[in-house]
């Protein structure tokens, strides 16, 4: 492990083109750490206004029930309680009582749509079915126990496999069955490949990904201006904008009539691009009330009622030629979409679009079948469903290998898009019908540098010798191709005050990635480099008309562009405008710290002074027949996704008695493009890995048949800490992508991405002995202990 | 109303009288009552950390204990850390030197286990940063950044 007080990865990376003030690339301290290290952070729970009452909600106990009726009187009867709301109390102050919030596809079968409160069936546990308004949260759950629900309990379904049996039970009373989608991937003729090929390998798989758990669980305050009629809610959202429509939508206002701010967000990873019942109940408990409102999600809450990604099953074939070369790939998926969609059929889009991007595949074909379950919706958790695209393809890879006897790493050198061919037209589109090309980098370079800092070629003696010794080491590798910055737009204004500070406007979220960070650095590159000096504010619907958020690792890239080109306007302008109070040519002026200078000699003009000129004053004309102010609005225009890639090589000892697998090295060699922080980007990394680490070995969201949780603490489903997090070696490599002018590519959710087929893989080395044959992630040391059991006995 | 009672407690070094309810939270009364919320609730249930504060110098998780257990005792929450507005404490700015934090709700629940543990074992190896810190949860820095600044902070050597 490299020495605390270094960057811990080594960077290979192109020479830069020299600027003046060189932010770009450095890691500068980030502007978000004091106050949190102060506990002067703002988080959501934070806040607190004059008057403000609590909520807290009555959620289904069962999978599946009718909501017969609902009496109030106990819970009012408690001093304190101010109102107990049921559906009916909502409807007046509703124009949709649904959220609609599905992104398009024409692959629906049913629209499900969840409401803000339902009308008489409850779908999952965890559902909201009241909500009690109180003085504060004890008083609001002491009510909530009291209300009392008529259930009348239904068949409910709980593995998505058997949702799709002709004689499962229905999710939804009133669905004539548990397809919500359906669609085929591909492209070539897959089967007559199939028919020619030389070797045919089939596998079935089971994946599970569980929660996102950020720390700070979601939450909602909503104040309604009784004199103007105004809706302000802040709430810890990845995507205010999208927030701001749904509420307007649901509760018939117009833009101008509802703000959504985000305060600072302990943690999104996903489910906190989510709108949820819980906010437009909060909302509209403000109006009700004629106070503010605040609910704040406690963490069973979280297990149950926050969107989660869960259960895929995979059967999938590949069609090989002798040299383990891929002639085609067909397949199906099950999806676990949970009772409702929340987001749309993305996530099992991503995972069968992953198979078809990073290797050379001549033809392939993925059936995908979404099924309802009687669960909380399935949406985005960090990496989106790639990840379970990676494992499918890094696990068939494994398989041909261990069935041509080739080394594993070979055979993906021998399918890896290689660099030559860049950019590569894939056969596959996006979700948004967007074909999808490989924009840059060399990913057998990447792989052969991973393969190299982990010791690839000496591991066999090393594995050999240990063996010997009772010892089972273990080596596996995970190459990914990752979609990043997702379009098409983000916003981001940047504008000079007369006090000479910078602000930065922008529909971006901050949720921890260090956004603000990274605009400033954009910004500051352009004007003066002084990052003391700027203001960034992200995530107010209030100061910034169009938005899109934070998901899909795209900030940087969207937003970032957006800064750029935004402050390289004001920039001119800057120079434009001191060019003429300065009455010195525009070639012969620099703008450095907060002013802009006369190139080797003495004379120079601050910002204050500049945007003060252009501020007016009336009756004056403004200098240069400029128009007025200092600002720029950008919205850079981005469709296509630009490409990540990276390898994960993973060596683990696994211990035969206790099943338990010790990650002893884990290398990580990746490229994200341009890097525009080497910190921030090494800490997105780790973050990711860490999860990944989880989504192998820990991470289990278990529910029964009957779709009742199994896990509802962190004591019985397993977060990383840090006695889990191994010995990490990161290497970079920087392919600028010509895709945008900065040339980055995202990289939040990378990190995830290839852990667990790594460490799976270096598991089932590791048992080779045992004839372990590993077809699913997580493992647990049960898992284990009866792969090597057959053996022992 | 449910019961309560009147404590004398001093946090961060100011003295408080007040009337709580009994069966009020440590971590609420600090964050509600006295509005320092800087010490965070992540699960309630003592397994994520991020409530931790000092009492009598020792490390509790705020969420498990009630307030009127803090009648006559010395309470330390992250507002208290640093030694003047200008200046952070070792631990905090090694924290931002080593990007220890990204989202930054853990931390303050970070930093109160560090001073107990950097009190304890002035100049601890990986493992033990490591042990230390495994009753506190993040989500986003895979820890290395905290494992960094502490061995930082300690002048230590990796493991």
């Amino acid at each position: 492990m490299s020495p605390p007080g270094r960057a811990k990865g080594e960077y290979q990376s192109a020479q830069r083109e020299g600027t003046p003030v060189s932010l770009i690339g450095a890691s500068v301290p980030r502007l978000e750490d004091e106050p949190l290290l102060r506990g002067k952070g703002r988080f959501i729970d934070d806040l607190h206004m004059p008057g403000m009452l609590e909520a807290a909600f009555v959620r289904s106990p069962y999978a599946h029930a009718l909501v017969l009726a609902i009496r109030k009187d106990a819970a009012l009867a408690i001093e304190g309680v101010h109102a107990v709301l049921v559906r009916d109390d909502l409807l007046p102050y509703l124009r949709n009582e649904y959220m609609v919030v599905g992104l398009p596809s024409k692959d629906y079968k049913q629209d499900l749509n969840r409401p803000a409160l339902p009308a008489d069936e409850a779908v999952h546990v965890g559902q909201p079915v009241a909500m009690v308004i109180a003085d504060n949260r004890y008083i609001a759950e002491d009510a909530a126990a009291l209300v009392e629900v008529d259930w009348g309990p239904l068949a409910a379904v709980g593995d998505c496999k058997a949702a799709l049996s002709a004689d499962a039970p229905k999710a939804h009373r009133g669905s004539p069955h548990n397809l919500l989608a359906e669609f085929i991937m591909g492209y070539g003729d897959v089967d007559a490949r199939f028919a020619a090929a030389k070797h045919v390998f089939k596998e079935q798989y089971w994946q599970h990904r569980g929660g996102s758990h950020s720390i700070e669980c979601r939450g909602t305050v909503a104040v309604h201006d009784g004199n103007d009629g105004r809706l302000t809610v802040w709430t810890s959202t990845q995507m205010p904008h999208a927030a701001q429509r749904i509420l307007c939508d649901m509760l018939g206002f117009d833009e101008n009539a509802v703000r959504v701010v985000t305060p600072d967000v302990g943690g999104g990873f996903g489910p906190k691009l989510v709108f949820y019942p819980e906010d437009v109940c909060v909302a509209i408990g403000a109006m009700i009330m004629g106070r503010p409102v605040k609910w704040i999600e406690d963490r069973l809450e979280h297990f149950v009622a926050t969107t989660q990604e869960r259960d895929q099953y995979w059967e999938a074939e590949a069609a090989v030629d002798a040299d383990g070369r891929l002639l085609a790939i067909r397949g199906e998926v099950i999806h676990d979409h949970g009772a409702y969609t929340a987001r749309g059929v993305n996530l099992p889009y991503n995972s069968a679009e992953q198979i078809a991007i990073g290797y050379e595949l001549p033809a392939y074909r993925m059936k995908v079948r979404v099924a309802l379950t009687n669960k909380v919706a399935v949406t985005p958790v960090r990496g989106a469903g790639h990840p379970q695209g990676v494992f499918v393809m890094e696990r068939l890879l494994d398989r041909i290998a261990r069935e041509l006897k080739l080394d594993r790493a070979e055979v993906r050198r021998r399918n890896l898009v290689p660099a030559n061919k860049m950019p590569y037209q894939t056969g596959v589109k996006s979700r948004g019908g967007i074909a999808i090309v490989l924009d840059s980098g060399d990913y057998p370079r990447c792989q052969e540098d991973a393969l190299v800092r982990a010791g690839w070629s000496d591991f066999p003696p090393r594995q050999a010798e240990a063996r010997k010794a009772g010892r089972y080491l273990g080596i596996g590798i995970g190459n990914f191709v990752k979609g990043t910055g997702r379009g098409p737009f983000e916003t981001v204004t940047v504008r000079i005050g007369p006090s000479g500070r910078i602000l930065v406007h922008t529909g971006a979220a901050a949720m921890g990635q260090s956004t603000k960070t990274m605009l400033a650095q954009i910004v500051c590159e352009q004007l003066g480099g002084d990052m003391t000096n700027i203001t960034v504010v992200a995530g107010d619907t209030g100061t910034v008309a169009t938005g899109m958020g934070g998901s899909n690792s795209r900030q940087a890239v969207l937003a970032g562009s957006s800064a750029h080109t935004a402050s390289v306007k004001v920039r001119n302008k800057l120079i434009k405008v001191a060019s003429h109070l300065l009455e010195v040519g525009e070639q012969d002026l620099e703008i450095e710290g907060r002013s802009v200078l006369v190139k080797g000699a003495d004379i120079k003009v601050d910002f204050a002074k500049v945007a003060g000129a252009v501020a007016g004053t009336a009756g004056y004309s403004l200098p240069g027949g400029v128009e007025p102010g200092l600002e720029a609005t950008d919205s850079v225009v981005i469709d296509s996704m630009t490409y990540a890639n990276g390898t994960a090589v993973a060596e683990v000892e696994v211990d035969i008695e206790t099943g338990a697998v010790h990650i002893v090295k884990l290398v990580f060699v990746h490229d994200c493009g341009r890097i525009l922080h080497p910190m921030i980007v090494e800490g997105q990394l780790l973050g990711g890995i860490a999860h990944g680490i989880g989504n192998a070995l820990f991470e289990w969201m278990r529910y029964d048949d009957d779709g009742q949780p199994l896990c509802g603490t962190l004591a019985d489903y397993l977060l990383v800490t840090a006695t889990e997090m191994p010995s990490i070696e990161l290497a970079h490599h920087e392919s600028p992508t010509p895709l945008n002018p900065l040339g980055i590519k995202g990289v939040g959710e990378c990190g995830v991405i290839p852990i667990a087929p790594a460490v799976i893989s270096a598991v089932e080395d590791a048992l080779a002995p045992f004839g372990a044959r590993i077809t699913r992630t997580p493992i647990t040391p049960s898992d284990i202990v009866a792969m090597v059991t057959p053996r022992k006995t | 109303m449910a019961e309560s009672r009147s404590i004398s407690l001093k946090v961060n070094g100011v003295s408080y009288h007040e009337d709580v309810e009994v069966r009020m939270t440590l971590a609420d009364f600090l964050r509600h009552s006295l509005e320092l919320t800087g010490t965070h609730i992540g699960c309630e249930h003592g397994v994520c950390g991020a409530c931790t504060v000092l009492v009598d110098g020792r490390s509790v998780r705020s969420c498990l204990m009630l307030a009127i257990q803090a009648n006559g005792r010395e309470v330390t929450t992250i507002e208290g850390v640093a030694p003047s507005p200008t200046e952070l404490h070792p631990i905090q700015q090694a924290l931002r030197e080593h990007h220890g934090l990204q989202c930054g709700f853990c931390t303050p629940g970070v930093v109160m286990t560090l001073l107990e543990f950097l009190k304890d074992c002035p100049n601890p190896t990986e493992e033990e940063v490591r042990v230390a810190i495994s009753g506190n949860l993040c989500r986003c820095t895979g820890y290395q950044g905290i494992v960094d600044a502490v061995l930082a902070v300690a002048g230590g050597k990796r493991a």
